[in-house]
């Protein structure tokens, strides 16, 4: 019976162990950044960066430990009580809905930082197979009979989402905003598209490695990874319009206050806006905020005519209600 | 009375069964496992071992045997004190308790991650109270650990339950005659009796804890180097493009299911030379 008392005690004593451990321990200060899947890679090298800076401006010991998955889930995961000082997602509505369901971090968040928030950008592009042999070039050659498109599920998806809106925005400008003619591209599109995943990375899975479909709608900076990890297996495609999508970056307010990291971790997300981060998210593949960071990466991250959430679709509270909820416009197009 | 082979089937059929059982096993059991390996030491032996030796995967490892250990000796317990009541005894609502040792099986891990979540998360019953004491159980290690004690349950009970059923109660209630104190006859009758079923049960039951998946998921959070189990990095390895890292921890928990394995047949050679010898 000695073997029971001891795993109580050992249980027990995991309990306060983890309790206390949260706290700044010994001058060393800890920091989770919560993230979607494809930021890996770039806040592995931001957070390095940081850390260096910080450490010697503070001269105590910084950890920034980080969580990556599909954005919603990762929200609800800080709703359920993950406890992220900051948060790093795909869209703002992810973080809007933080602020709603659990009070974690005021309505007004976005305006707490610059630029909406998003101290980096990305935009929707297609990816064809080598040598593009379906001679895709553009939004409406995604319609044509015998063309397989790969996209994850807008349902679940936040990449997914900007692709739907992104598809939506060319056509309103072909069609010059005849809705019955957009529904009928989108509805088309949809009829050529096999599989649906529930994520970015899971897409790309299908795309690249079981070389499913013939032009994956993908983040730029997916594409450039798959073009990576993939080497001359896919070519990138940049079409006449896209979207800017605008990943946004907050502190958690309540968790951090409780934590003590609230100046931490502000100057974290400060951190991503200046020169060295900037370059370093064009690195990634992100595009920079900052202009002349930018132009040093235009020959990767080329420039093109980008539709906003904010200017075109009225933010994302109402993009969301109109086109994702249940009865919006994707329930109406889409058929399983 | 002539010799007649024990089996009438003609040679035919037996070479298909046999050649069919075969098949199956190299493409459903060997070709998977022999890919694990080779994809683990596709780019040579030099990744693979750095890729156990970074420090997440360290990590990773640590956690994996930390909720193994503690699930494992809690579950052990568990186990023989509810097969030696259903066996031992009859009481009302036993059928129901029988079934109530099932349903960690019955039920998807997913939901055996969420009910914990429903319960000791931010907005769960007991979240507030928690939360105001500073305790973490969701997204930490006690989270993990309660989540893989749930689904590992049932491994020793299921395991004692049919053993110790068929064995019955007369060397206990001898023992009793004989005037046996109840832990001396636990300690000298009962387990004796159980010892090997009772080990291949811990076997299957730490198998699972370390290898469980669904559950631990979703109770983990996900932060790389402090919640994330094996199964867990194997997963995130793997989203990132390291294919070669996360075969590499895919092969330990492999080489746990070979050990286990390994065990299990050493076990049953021990139980059978031990019913022999005496």
């Amino acid at each position: 019976m000695k073997i029971v008392n001891k795993s109580i005690l050992l249980i027990c004593s995991l309990l306060v162990l983890n309790s206390c451990g949260k706290k700044e321990s010994g001058g060393t200060v800890k920091l989770l950044n919560v993230s979607y899947d494809p930021t890996r890679e770039y806040y592995v090298d931001a957070n390095k960066a940081f850390t260096a800076e910080w450490e010697k401006a503070n001269g105590k010991k910084l950890v920034i430990e980080q969580s990556h998955g599909g954005s919603g889930k990762q929200a609800r995961s800080v709703i359920d009580g993950l406890d992220a000082d900051v948060v790093t997602l795909a869209l703002a509505g992810d973080i809007d809905v933080i602020s709603r369901e659990a009070d974690l971090l005021p309505k007004d968040w976005q305006s707490k930082l610059a630029d909406n928030s998003s101290p980096y950008t990305s935009t929707i592009v297609l990816v064809v197979r080598k040598g593009n042999p379906k001679g895709i070039s553009d939004w409406g050659d995604l319609v044509k009979p015998g063309v397989q498109v790969i996209t994850p599920n807008p349902k679940t998806s936040g990449g997914a989402r900007w692709n739907y809106l992104a598809a939506w925005a060319w056509a309103a400008k072909e069609y010059s905003g005849d809705e019955a003619k957009i529904l009928d591209y989108i509805t088309r599109l949809f009829k050529n598209v096999p599989v649906l995943d529930t994520g970015a990375r899971g897409s790309t899975t299908t795309f690249a490695q079981r070389e499913i479909g013939d032009v994956f709608l993908s983040w730029e900076n997916e594409a450039y990874l798959i073009e990576k990890e993939f080497p001359g297996k896919t070519e990138i495609v940049y079409p006449s319009i896209s979207i800017l999508a605008e990943p946004p970056v907050a502190v958690v307010e309540k968790n951090a206050k409780k934590h003590g990291t609230s100046e931490v971790a502000r100057a974290y997300l400060e951190f991503l806006y200046t020169e060295k981060a900037q370059e370093l998210a064009g690195k990634h593949f992100y595009r920079p905020r900052n202009a002349a960071i930018a132009k040093r990466f235009v020959d990767k991250l080329p420039q093109l005519p980008l539709v906003t959430i904010d200017a075109d679709f009225g933010g994302w509270e109402k993009a969301q209600r109109t086109h994702f909820d249940d009865g919006g416009t994707f329930d109406k197009i889409y058929q399983p | 009375m002539e010799n007649r082979p024990v089996t009438t089937e003609s040679p035919f059929v037996k070479g298909l069964l046999i050649t069919s059982a075969v098949v199956i096993l190299t493409l459903f059991l060997l070709m998977p496992l022999f890919a694990v390996f080779a994809e683990a030491f596709r780019r040579g032996w030099e990744v693979f071992i750095a890729s156990l030796h970074e420090d997440a995967a360290l990590s990773a490892i640590k956690l994996t045997l930390l909720a193994a250990a503690v699930s494992v000796p809690l579950n052990t317990l568990f186990g023989l004190s509810a097969a030696w009541l259903v066996t031992k005894f009859r009481f009302k609502g036993r059928a129901f308790l029988l079934s109530m040792i099932d349903l960690p099986f019955a039920v998807s891990p997913v939901i055996a991650g969420l009910v914990w979540v429903l319960m000791f998360g931010a907005q769960g019953w007991f979240g507030p109270w928690l939360a105001e004491r500073d305790i973490e159980i969701i997204f930490a290690l006690p989270g993990i650990i309660l989540a893989t004690v749930f689904v590992t349950f049932p491994f020793v009970a299921r395991e004692l339950i049919p053993l110790m059923e068929a064995q019955g109660s007369d060397q206990e209630e001898a023992a009793v005659t004989l005037g046996a104190s109840g832990w001396s006859i636990f300690w000298r009758v009962t387990l004796p009796n159980i010892k090997w079923g009772l080990l291949y049960g811990v076997l299957l039951c730490n198998a699972r804890a370390m290898g469980e998946f669904g559950a631990v998921s979703v109770v983990s959070g996900h932060i790389r180097g402090k919640t994330n189990t094996l199964p867990l990095h194997v997963e995130v390895l793997y989203n990132e493009y390291q294919f070669s890292a996360a075969f590499a921890c895919a092969t330990l928990l492999a080489f746990l299911a070979l050990v286990t394995l390994g065990l299990k047949s050493l076990l049953e050679q021990v139980t059978g030379q031990k019913a022999g010898g005496h």
